[in-house]
């Protein structure tokens, strides 16, 4: 559930600012990213080509050190890549930018603004006055159930809550896509599992597109209408699987048989990446 | 995040929400789960009860905290009684007490003092001293930090006059000081305000340093141009560091204040307890002594004071 107390004109605010029909398509054309140069350079991604639809649920499946954040940090502008180019929405990723949502696996909220000046600091820097972010943060805040907590700083916040905080901070820009970095990775499994539920109610209903990083092959199965599955040195795309789970997702479909059969695909998928990878070091 | 980690969450959450050990008590109960429950973390029942211990957690810590307050005073009593006990009786074993004056002529001459314009005199002209350098000292060692910490170029243009400068002590400036600067006020001065400079550069250095990366980025992909990067990010988090610098400048500064007075200057309290010595005047090398440390202390506190409002969110840092 999106939870707290939604008005029918916030409701209505979010629906006409967020859900711009057909946008957030992120094309990855042929990007490889070296980081170092000569003898000590080292290939974190190479030459991976993804084309994702506006509104779709992608994550990207791999174990750690796959490169996978380095793909998604090339779509939020902080990595340039050393070949190819990333497209959202057409336009070239160049630096990091409010149009592209950004949350992290730590918890990045400004320890000394309050959850609402948190929230509140992207519309203002797109130069929004403070009456109106006020009513943006506002909104955002009940959207995430947290209006209670308003005023307080993110330490008085628990992992969860910080990132709930964060991803409201996130789509207080109107983003074309969402990126997650993983968000969920340092939570304990019951808020992670609530949380999971939240972002998809969330997720319905901006109708944004979502880039979503994680080693979790759970989570991903959960969340995901498609699962890029990379695999390690160098890092590239290895398997492009669709979830057919319907929607809305319940936990219980973990267990359903198309749900299992997807899971032993990943699993054989990352575990065939592991051995070649652990091979290669013995050699 | 493990449950007893999330627990002590809880716990920081309804603290923060109560105010004063009684309304904690009294409220704990209520507001804890009540902030909470949007978690399903199963620590909504535990949370209350740790809410209640935590209560007189705090209870007990204030009657710590009196005994220590009780404690201290019975320390310094008996410290002043050893002292007066040392003059009475003209201690002189090593340490020589026939020419120290006895706590109570120390008191008597402090208070002969107090109508004593004079004496405010040379209160005042140390205090102004110290604010003018001190002010010049945050406002160039502030900046000086911040560029150096951000920029490279301005940290390898900087940071040789640092290595070279720093490690000379502002006492050691005096008699060039005294040859350079055109009036003997200016060379105080500027031996004052080198002192509080070199911890507060250092000190704002580290501060910025010390910035969360994840902070930066995510203030850029919030739409953050450079300049609010520095001004929300980098600035907010060297704030508790630079704070530290500001203490640390302010002691040293009245070290170094203290030492060019006594070597120049008719005014000052440092000129008064040399001055004192000179003229044979031994209560008032004490009573110059006291003032001294505690306009010391009076200051640092006041600067703490000042930070305190910019740094209230730390009380909420896990």
């Amino acid at each position: 559930m999106v939870a707290g107390v939604v008005s029918m004109q916030e409701k209505s605010l979010l629906k006409v600012r967020a859900a711009q029909e057909g946008q957030g398509r992120i094309e990855i054309d042929g990007v490889s990213i070296v980081f170092g140069s000569g003898a000590t350079a080292t290939t974190a991604v190479q030459e991976t080509s993804v084309s994702i639809s506006p509104g779709e649920f992608v994550c990207i499946l791999g174990p750690s050190g796959c490169g996978k954040s380095t793909l998604l940090n090339s779509v939020a502008g902080y990595v340039t890549p050393s070949s190819g180019r990333v497209l959202v929405d057409d336009e070239l990723v160049t630096e990091p930018g409010p149009d592209r949502g950004m949350v992290f696996q730590q918890y990045s909220l400004f320890p000394w603004k309050t959850v609402h000046q948190n929230i509140a600091f992207g519309p203002r820097r797109a130069g929004y006055t403070k009456t109106e972010c006020g009513a943006i943060a506002n909104t955002f805040l009940s959207m995430i159930g947290l209006s209670k907590i308003a005023d307080s700083y993110p330490g008085e916040l628990s992992g969860g809550m910080q990132q709930r905080v964060g991803i409201a901070r996130a789509l207080a820009n109107y983003p074309r896509v969402l990126l997650m970095d993983e968000p969920f990775g340092a939570l304990d499994a019951q808020t992670r599992l609530m949380m999971q539920e939240s972002l998809l109610s969330i997720w319905s209903e901006f109708g944004i597109t979502v880039l979503f990083v994680t080693h979790d092959v759970d989570e991903a199965i959960f969340l995901a209408d498609r699962i890029l599955i990379m695999s390690a040195s160098p890092g590239s795309v290895i398997a492009d699987l669709k979830v057919g789970l319907e929607r809305p997702r319940l936990p219980e479909m973990a267990t359903a048989p198309e749900a299992v059969e997807l899971k032993k695909k990943c699993l054989a998928s990352i575990r065939a990446q592991s051995l070649k990878a652990f091979e290669e070091v013995r050699r | 995040m493990s449950g007893a980690a999330q627990e002590k969450n809880n716990d920081i959450a309804t603290e923060a929400v109560n105010s004063g050990p009684l309304k904690r008590l009294n409220s704990g109960v209520v507001s804890g789960p009540d902030l909470i429950s949007n978690e399903k973390s199963g620590g909504v029942t535990s949370g209350s009860i740790k809410s209640n211990a935590m209560a007189a957690t705090i209870s007990m810590a204030s009657s710590h905290r009196v005994q220590a307050i009780g404690v201290g005073i019975l320390s310094l009593g008996f410290g002043i009684l050893m002292w007066h006990f040392a003059t009475l009786y003209n201690f002189n074993y090593f340490i020589n007490f026939e020419n120290v004056p006895s706590p109570l002529t120390v008191g008597g001459a402090f208070i002969s003092h107090l109508g004593d314009a004079e004496f405010y005199k040379h209160i005042l002209v140390s205090m102004r001293r110290i604010l003018f350098a001190y002010c010049l000292a945050v406002l160039l060692g502030v900046t000086v930090g911040l560029l150096v910490g951000r920029s490279r170029l301005a940290r390898a243009a900087v940071l040789p006059y640092i290595e070279v400068i720093r490690p000379i002590p502002a006492v050691a400036w005096i008699p060039l000081a005294i040859l350079m600067w055109p009036t003997e006020e200016s060379s105080i001065v500027y031996i004052t305000f080198l002192g509080a400079l070199f911890p507060i550069i250092l000190n704002t250095i580290h501060g910025v340093e010390e910035t969360p990366e994840v902070l930066v980025r995510a203030a850029l992909s919030l739409g953050a141009k450079k300049f609010e990067v520095f001004w929300h990010v980098v600035l907010p988090a060297a704030l508790p560091s630079i704070a530290a610098g500001l203490s640390i400048g302010m002691g040293i500064s009245w070290f170094s204040l203290l030492a060019g007075e006594i070597i120049s200057g008719q005014y000052g309290i440092g000129y008064f307890t040399w001055d004192a010595y000179s003229m044979i005047n031994y209560p008032d090398i004490v009573v110059g002594m006291l003032i001294i440390g505690g306009l010391g202390t009076l200051s640092t506190y006041l600067i703490g004071v000042l930070m305190r409002p910019a740094l209230r969110w730390k009380n909420f840092q896990r």
